[in-house]
């Protein structure tokens, strides 16, 4: 288990724009270094990686919801 | 107008509160749970927490805003800038609910908002404008030879694109098609509409403009800017006057901008947009802003004019204030933007708790912070904005050196390194600057 963990205050979002598909969702099968979501700070985006590859858990952060640094993201659990 | 109910934050927010107060107006700030702590707050006579950090559930939820001025008894909304204030939707909502819109007519801000219908309305009016496709193109329009009428390089621009989103540069004919192909997905992608037009593009273009004031049916210009410093097409250095225009161009474009408010019935402050080809000494109509400007104090130093006052009396009926001959434009005035990202480190964002925020008595600053507040990650990285006035612009440059260098903002990193080298840069000083020069010559620009 992997836990992807917020490097950066801001909103998280884990789809590319309103009305698109999320990058992933829970139950999926990441590769390593796929994008899983985008954190907006100041107006600026960065994506959010998995670190490694494996099977996506819960979102413990809601799409459009606040983040801090150090806040778990999601889980990954490695195949 | 006896109670504003201000849809901002920030500077803006504090600045339209402190120009209500002084008339005797009561103010309403709506804050977001993130902004519970800001210094709006401790300005206005009442405060509304509209929703959770993200603007979308706060600063930009029009039922929100809605709510909270029918609940707190305003009778007036100001959007200042961003946000909401080129809603041409939500103005009409203020209106409806039988509130004063600080703002021109939503038919306005809707003609303006469309960038293809603004251009036509900018020519009819007899404003320049760049060589274009007059107009988005249509489907059955040869594209390419309207490509080749005005003219490589040129933009292909989004319809509902706008601060600097939706635009791509072709540099000659090989490249259109797949260009063109690409700017329609990107458009449909970001906006949901992939009308484009065409429109010349030119190299190291200055950024110019024009502030406008009407009242419905007249209208008056308060002298020029020229924001031609910009990161990725954010403005972070203005003056006014523009330097440097050939005079006949100067008077074309204000002249003009006159003209095009009075044809629009144009009601309130508001901003024509040029871009300047320091080559040929022509500018051309890029769009209209219609609403405050970031950088309007600039204008206020040169008139002497409080311009949020003149916005509150003009949507309170009044006429303008003032006749064009009585628009007096003394000296020279700088604006810097203080945002809080760190020039080091590629401009990153860097929010964090102000510890320390001192400045000259004698410079206008206007916050949003103060010594304490937190700037939180949620919003622009606006902190404050430096303004400085003098005889000239050499006495400005020296003036806004001085300035910055007794500013001191600690705790978070801002851009004021950056402003230091730039006022001291070359380029600057000889107004070889242009809207891409930060990126395209950091060396001209070393932070010391």
């Amino acid at each position: 288990m992997t836990d992807i963990i917020s490097p950066l205050p801001g909103v998280f979002y884990r789809r590319p724009g309103p009305g698109k598909d999320p990058y992933i969702e829970s139950g999926d099968t990441v590769e390593a270094g796929q994008t899983i979501g985008v954190i907006e700070i100041m107006k600026q985006f960065s994506e959010i990686p998995a670190p490694v590859a494996g099977v996506v858990g819960e979102f413990l952060v809601a799409d459009n919801g606040a983040v801090n640094p150090g806040d778990v993201i999601v889980t990954i659990s490695e195949a | 107008m006896q109670r504003l109910l201000i849809a901002n934050r920030g500077e803006i927010a504090v600045r339209i509160a402190r120009t209500a107060r002084a008339l005797g107006i009561e103010t309403v700030a709506v804050v977001s749970e993130a902004d519970r702590e800001a210094l709006i707050t401790e300005v206005v006579d009442a405060v509304a927490v509209i929703g959770p950090a993200p603007a979308a559930q706060s600063y930009l939820s029009q039922d929100a805003i809605l709510d909270a001025a029918r609940a707190h008894g305003a009778d007036a909304v100001h959007p200042g800038y961003g946000f909401l204030s080129e809603n041409a939707g939500f103005a009409r909502r203020v209106i409806d609910a039988g509130l004063v819109w600080v703002g021109p007519e939503p038919a306005t801000i809707e003609l303006m908002g469309d960038k293809a219908r603004a251009i036509v309305a900018a020519r009819e009016a007899g404003v320049p404008t760049l060589p274009g496709s007059d107009g988005a193109l249509g489907d059955d329009d040869d594209a390419p030879a309207a490509a080749a009428a005005v003219g490589f390089p040129l933009l292909i621009k989004a319809r509902a694109g706008g601060g600097g989103r939706g635009i791509r540069l072709v540099r000659s004919p090989e490249e259109f098609d797949e260009a063109l192909s690409i700017a329609r997905s990107e458009a449909r992608a970001s906006f949901g509409d992939d009308a484009v037009y065409l429109e010349r593009f030119v190299n190291h273009a200055r950024h110019v403009e024009v502030q406008i004031l009407g009242d419905g049916s007249d209208a008056i210009h308060l002298g020029d800017r020229d924001c031609s410093m910009q990161r990725r097409s954010q403005k972070v250095l203005e003056e006014a006057p523009a330097p440097g225009l050939p005079d006949a161009t100067r008077e074309r474009i204000r002249q003009s901008s006159v003209d095009l408010a009075r044809a629009c019935g144009y009601s309130g402050a508001g901003t024509v947009e040029f871009l300047f080809d320091p080559a040929s000494g022509e500018a051309f109509f890029i769009e209209m802003n219609t609403r405050l400007q970031v950088e309007h104090p600039v204008t206020e130093a040169l008139t002497g004019l409080d311009l949020v006052a003149e916005q509150l009396r003009i949507a309170d009926g009044d006429p303008l204030s003032l006749t064009q001959d009585e628009v007096e434009l003394d000296g020279h005035a700088i604006e810097c933007r203080i945002n809080a990202e760190d020039p080091s480190r590629g401009f990153f964002p860097s929010p964090g708790t102000i510890e320390r925020f001192s400045w000259p008595e004698d410079v206008r600053m206007d916050a949003g912070f103060r010594a304490g507040s937190v700037v939180t990650p949620f919003y622009d990285s606006l902190v404050a904005k430096v303004i400085v006035h003098a005889d000239d612009r050499h006495a400005a440059i020296a003036a806004m050196e001085s300035a910055l260098a007794d500013t001191v903002i600690d705790g978070i990193r801002t851009t004021l390194p950056l402003h230091r080298a730039l006022v001291n840069a070359p380029a600057f000083r000889e107004v070889a600057h242009y809207t891409t020069f930060i990126e395209a010559e950091p060396e001209a620009w070393n932070l010391s």
